[in-house]
């Protein structure tokens, strides 16, 4: 036989980039580990961690972030483990714990945001120019979920409206719409249910404007893990939690209002608004109160602050709307 | 079937049945239960009270599918009442959980939120049923009026699957699983209720 060029080896056998960067964390842990407990008492928590790490990727990486005058005060975080071990996050599961099992396949790495509909020029932003446009800031947000828990989580990022410049939309833009990234051979939980995917969500123009909604890469310092919406997402604190789309891939500006996942699937349980609003009742609970998360079973539940305690910065958008009516 | 292995076969099941309720207890007691303890619980309890339900209803088809199983029967009301052990629980945690303890929650909840109304109307139907499940009860009811009141399981596990699915949000599926199961067990009843009529006169 002739002696010729080995063969290509197989795409089967290449580590995928997440297991291969998630090298570097698997030998910290699994040194830690060795040194605290000594192998023997490898607990099997710890041993599916190492086996299959829930934090993957580029998350992990630090952030270098500037302090912002728009960070909420005066709350408890709710620690990184909660933050990033208890996520809705369909695509990759129903369960909140499957997103941090499943989200490493979320390929990350390249990415772009597609801008498209009403701007002068339909465009495509590649991740690391986002992550370049302006500075990333620190903001503590209060997270509120429409099924009535709640979080104080870090995030990292900056106004959506430094973005929204950037795309030069058109005076007729009145919406803005966001689209999740979706693969069914990548995300094959989503089929799981009969929702309709990609994920979208939407936000009128002066929402989107409005200097508190957050273009965010990161949180607790770091670039987002997977499960918490990586590389790019968005969060709207006065919202309730599935307003804040993740994974972007595209925003499209529109002259009328766009439809958006949740208000398909149940117009009269999830509004296009969607405010944080205890007087107004899911159709299913109250929405009066929440548990914030990370607290023992038995603490008392808390009063839920009308726009999540951000009315100051938002309420004036509504004015003369019907919030009842527009929930 | 030996009753030295019918005895052991019950101390196995009541360990089964107590396991969820123990890790449970053992998560709480040492604050393991997770991001959301609260929903865990609740969760869970709910989860067990209908698999619970649902195994003691699969008795009686599998005991006329296969005779020689006639024995599960001594199973029947030990899984029925760890049924509404689990869906007791559930409820009290719920009303502690989600309604502070306090009754005008309770009641504004019952009023306004029909997964709430039909899951508290599950355990109504339970409840009697659990009260009537000893030999005393057996004895004083009479057997005919006895099985006519225990009819009430059907509709108990009817309203808890109903509870189940308008508990979770449109589109989410995973209450599918016990609904066809519960559907095979319900349908199985009439058929095989036919099938022996039908016997007979075949001979």
């Amino acid at each position: 036989m002739l002696i010729g060029k080995p063969p290509d080896i197989p795409s089967s056998e290449i580590t995928p980039q997440d297991q291969y960067l998630n090298r570097r964390r698997f030998m910290r842990k699994a040194l830690s580990t060795s040194v605290a407990a000594g192998a023997a008492a490898l607990g099997a928590g710890r041993l599916t961690e190492i086996l299959s790490p829930s934090v993957s990727v580029l998350a992990g990486t630090k952030l270098e972030t500037v302090q912002s005058p728009l960070t909420t005060s005066g709350e408890q975080l709710t620690s990184f483990e909660d933050v990033t071990h208890y996520n809705n996050f369909y695509e990759f599961g129903v369960d909140k714990d499957q997103p941090a099992k499943n989200a490493g396949l979320l390929p990350i790495r390249p990415w772009t945001v597609h801008v498209e509909g009403k701007v002068k020029q339909p465009r495509t932003f590649d991740i690391d120019e986002l992550l370049k446009l302006r500075p990333l800031e620190d903001r503590v947000y209060r997270h509120r979920c429409v099924e009535a828990w709640s979080m104080v989580i870090p995030w990292v990022g900056y106004s959506l409206h430094e973005f929204i410049r950037q795309c030069d939309p058109l005076p007729s833009a009145k919406y803005v719409q966001f689209f999740s990234y979706y693969d069914k051979r990548v995300e094959k939980w989503g089929s799981e249910t009969s929702i309709f995917w990609p994920y979208s969500e939407g936000l009128r123009m002066d929402e989107a404007m409005n200097p508190l909604t957050l273009l965010t890469f990161g949180l607790y310092g770091e670039a987002l893990p997977n499960q918490n919406g990586a590389p790019v997402r968005i969060v709207v604190p006065w919202k309730y939690g599935f307003k804040s789309a993740k994974s972007i891939v595209a925003v499209r500006f529109l002259d009328k209002q766009p439809p958006t996942t949740w208000n398909d699937q149940g117009p009269s349980e999830y509004g296009f608004y969607s405010n944080v609003n205890p007087n107004v009742d899911h159709p299913r609970w109250s929405q009066k109160t929440e548990r914030r998360i990370g607290q023992p079973f038995y603490s008392q539940r808390r009063t839920t602050l009308m726009f999540n305690g951000y009315g100051d910065q938002v309420a004036s958008l509504y004015n003369g709307m019907d919030l009842r009516k527009f929930f | 079937m030996k009753k030295s292995i019918i005895i052991a076969l019950k101390a196995l099941t009541w360990m089964l049945c107590l396991l969820p309720w123990g890790l449970l207890v053992h998560g709480a007691v040492t604050n393991s239960l997770g991001p959301d303890p609260g929903a865990k619980i609740v969760l869970t309890t709910g989860y067990y009270t209908l698999t619970l339900l649902v195994a003691s209803l699969a008795i009686t088809p599998l005991r006329r599918l296969f005779p020689q199983l006639s024995w599960l029967i001594k199973f029947r009301r030990l899984l029925g009442l760890f049924a509404f052990f689990y869906g007791t629980i559930h409820m009290l945690s719920y009303l502690g959980i989600y309604a502070n303890f306090s009754l005008q929650a309770l009641l504004d909840d019952i009023a306004k939120h029909k997964f709430i109304t039909m899951g508290v109307a599950a355990w109504l139907l339970l409840l009697p049923l659990a009260l009537t499940s000893t030999n005393w009860a057996i004895r004083k009811l009479g057997g005919v009026r006895w099985n006519r009141l225990h009819k009430l399981v059907y509709a108990a596990a009817v309203c808890g699957v109903i509870h189940y699915w308008w508990q979770v949000k449109p589109g989410v599926r995973t209450p599918l699983t016990i609904t066809i199961v519960l559907a095979v067990l319900l349908i199985a009843r009439p058929i095989q209720e036919w099938m022996q009529r039908c016997k007979p006169n075949m001979a």
